[in-house]
């Protein structure tokens, strides 16, 4: 019992002593976040993320968890059309969402291999997908001559510049700004498609969410009537003890 | 009518069921720990936690093996593996968050399974062996959760199961061999992947039930503590049935089956409208695939071990020629083992909390506080406020174990009533 207090008390003064701490910084960015609402019964802006993340993504970032077919059916979309639309790399309708980026090859060029973004909307969130696709801006000091708000000195090239036009940051106001007619979409139209990407990759980081909690609904209903059940029959017997 | 082998006594049955008992101690088992097993009346809500344990084992269990038929465990394919599941096997993510929800249910029950033994005293004779029992069950749970984390092969996965390996490597002498021998490599790989495997889905399920076997064997030969803290086997009647008892089957069984139906409404809001539990029950950067390279910016464990992993980290200068490190897994391992001692440091002539002196509610609601701290600072990066904090909370949580002989003895305690209230 002695030598036990006395490991204790030895171990307590430890306490008393305080030593450099561990430290682990979080990398914060402060960049402003716009809100995001993802909405999974949205079918059509799902089609719409589903075809742009197909012509403007795939051919860097695979999805390589996710099926083409099974995501046709959640999005409503017949496979035969499918296949047409989206499938552009001569795979089956069966087959996992594969890039065709070769990865050493990537690395040499953007000086990062462009990750799979399956789990991307739940690694960050989709909130932080669509504020990233949206905040590329004009940048001559960095390799590809683009930076990103809220993803700085990023590898990636501004590949929707084409649909957004040319943006550029105000180091007065610290906004950002898009040149007016130079992109072939409206800015209101940029924000639908981003949206729609950000939507897509929202549902493709668990498919499965709408058939969960609607599940759910039906479990916790039918609990309440077993609940009921099992709540009087339980109060039937406590009449026995006293 | 068949003879009971112990006291041949005879056992009443018909039929069937006699042919079984002259073969079989089917009905003397289920009287003994059923039917003629009698619990204390006045039992409440925090007894229903040991049962609610055991459902939740159930789960674990079978929704492990489930997940073990679609798993594969090998670096390069556990990821994967586990996102095969989540979308292309029948019901696969509801089979994993019930799992993922389940091991954080199994820790909340059983922390709460634990501080009722704290508040009522249940540690005491003659349930010491019940407790320690208990602690063993409570030290290879948290190894199994702990070797089950790193199975998906996530990114947190693979950096909780560095540091915490390399907590070995703080050992003298042998620390960096040990550490070795641990992991089976240089660094984390599929070696040790593979035995984490192997110890998470059969080593220690195995030992966990014959420890809550032998849990439940030496509950029911002392019988059930209650929150008087008095024992009700002192009064009986003629025939031997405790007074203040009602027995098990059906009162206690009935009164378990509507617990656990409120449970699960509980549990499944968790599985199936919040499975992450906004990052605690599922950390985010777990849907990253585990990557050597890339250290997360900060590591946390899962909630569970938090207040745990915020004592080791307390621990940050050398002493007595020892490094911290080798302090904080020191101090982490005494948090964990020192609740066994508690038969030996309770000297109250009381055991609820009901009869205790203040002295005894105070170091217990400061015990609790000092959980509940320490788990949220080990969520929190180490800062310089936050590591004094730690150490202070640290002490604290020690204090209660540490003092308790003093304080229990000193206090003014009230009387035990005869029977139960
Ligand atoms: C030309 C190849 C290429 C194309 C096309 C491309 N990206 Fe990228 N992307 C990259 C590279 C390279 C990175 C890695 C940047 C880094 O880590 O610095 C990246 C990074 C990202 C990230 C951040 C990943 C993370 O968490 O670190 C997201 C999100 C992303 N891309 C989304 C998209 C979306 C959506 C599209 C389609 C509109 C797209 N990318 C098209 C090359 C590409
Ligand atoms: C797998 C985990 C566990 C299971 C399935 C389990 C199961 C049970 C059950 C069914 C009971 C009787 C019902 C009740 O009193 O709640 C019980 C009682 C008890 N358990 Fe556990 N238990 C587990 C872990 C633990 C742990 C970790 C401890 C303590 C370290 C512990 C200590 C006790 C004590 C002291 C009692 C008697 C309580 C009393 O009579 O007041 N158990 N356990």
């Amino acid at each position: 019992m002695k030598r036990l207090a006395r490991l204790f008390v030895s171990l307590a003064m430890i306490g008393l002593f305080v030593g450099a701490p561990f430290s682990w910084s979080a990398a914060k960015n402060d960049w402003p976040m716009e809100a995001f609402e993802p909405d999974l019964t949205n079918l059509p802006s799902l089609q719409n993320g589903f075809k742009l993340y197909a012509n403007y993504c795939l051919g860097c970032h695979g999805l390589q968890y996710q099926r083409y077919g099974r995501t046709a059916d959640d999005l409503g979309i017949p496979r035969e059309l499918a296949l047409e639309t989206v499938v552009f790399t001569g795979q089956k309708i069966g087959e996992l969402m594969t890039t065709s980026m070769d990865p050493e090859q990537a690395k040499a060029w953007f000086g990062a291999t462009p990750p799979d973004l399956t789990l991307e909307a739940r690694l960050r969130s989709p909130e932080w997908i669509y504020n990233y696709l949206k905040t590329f801006y004009v940048d001559d000091s960095r390799p590809l001559g683009v930076n990103n708000g809220v993803y700085p000195n990023v590898g990636m090239p501004n590949v929707l510049l084409g649909l957004q036009g040319v943006q550029r940051y105000d180091q007065a106001s610290g906004k950002l700004f898009v040149e007016e007619g130079s992109g072939s979409l409206t800015p209101e139209e940029f924000d639908v498609a981003i949206y729609d990407l950000s939507n897509f990759l929202y549902y493709v980081g668990e498919p499965s969410r709408l058939e969960r909690q609607r599940l759910g609904i039906y479990v916790l209903l039918f609990l309440v009537i077993l609940g009921t059940f099992t709540f009087l029959l339980n109060r039937e017997f406590e009449k026995d003890v006293h | 009518m068949a003879e009971n082998q112990l006291n041949q006594k005879p056992v009443e049955s018909s039929g069937l069921m006699s042919w079984i008992d002259a073969r079989f101690p089917a009905t003397e088992t289920f009287e003994y720990h059923m039917s003629k097993y009698y619990a204390p009346k006045n039992v409440n809500w925090l007894y229903l936690f040991g049962w609610l344990a055991t459902f939740v084992l159930v789960n674990q269990l079978i929704t492990g093996i489930w997940l073990t038929m679609n798993y594969v465990p090998s670096g390069d394919a556990a990821f994967a593996s586990v996102e095969y599941i989540m979308r292309d096997v029948e019901f696969g993510w509801l089979i994993r968050y019930l799992h993922s929800t389940g091991a954080s249910a199994f820790f909340l029950v059983v922390f709460l399974h634990m501080f009722r033994a704290l508040a009522y005293g249940s540690y005491r004779g003659p349930r010491e062996l019940v407790w320690l029992i208990g602690m063993a069950i409570f030290a290879v749970l948290m190894i199994e959760g702990f070797f089950g984390y790193l199975l998906p092969w996530g990114n947190m996965s693979y950096w909780g199961a560095q540091v915490i390996v390399s907590l070995v490597g703080a050992v003298p002498v042998v620390g960096p061999d040990l550490m070795e021998w641990v992991r089976g490599d240089f660094l984390m790989s599929d070696v040790a992947l593979n035995r984490f495997f192997a110890l998470h889905v059969v080593a220690l399920p195995i030992v966990l039930l014959g420890l809550v076997f032998v849990h439940f064997v030496s509950l029911h030969h002392v019988g059930s503590n209650n929150p008087d803290g008095i024992e009700i086997k002192k009064n009986k009647d003629e025939n031997g049935v405790p007074l203040d008892g009602i027995p098990f089957f059906p009162y206690i069984v009935v009164h378990d089956v509507d617990a656990t139906v409120r449970f699960l409404f509980v549990f499944c809001l968790v599985v199936f409208f919040a499975p992450e539990m906004g990052g605690y029950f599922i950390e985010k950067p777990n849907f990253e695939v585990a990557n050597p390279l890339k250290t997360p910016d900060h590591i946390a464990p899962v909630w569970y071990f938090t207040p745990y992993y915020a004592m080791l980290r307390a621990a940050t200068f050398p002493l007595f020629g020892m490094d911290a490190k080798f302090w904080g897994l020191v101090t982490m391992g005494a948090a964990v083992i020192i609740p066994a001692a508690l038969p030996w440091l309770d000297r109250s002539p009381v055991k609820s909390m009901r009869y205790k002196g203040w002295p005894s509610r105070i170091a217990l609601g400061a015990l609790c506080v000092s959980f509940i701290v320490l788990g949220w600072l080990g969520l929190q990066p180490a800062t310089k406020t936050y590591t004094m904090l730690a150490q202070l909370f640290t002490l604290l949580y020690f204090a209660y174990f540490v003092l308790m002989p003093w304080y229990t003895r000193v206090e003014q305690t009230k009387p035990e009533p005869e029977r139960v209230t």
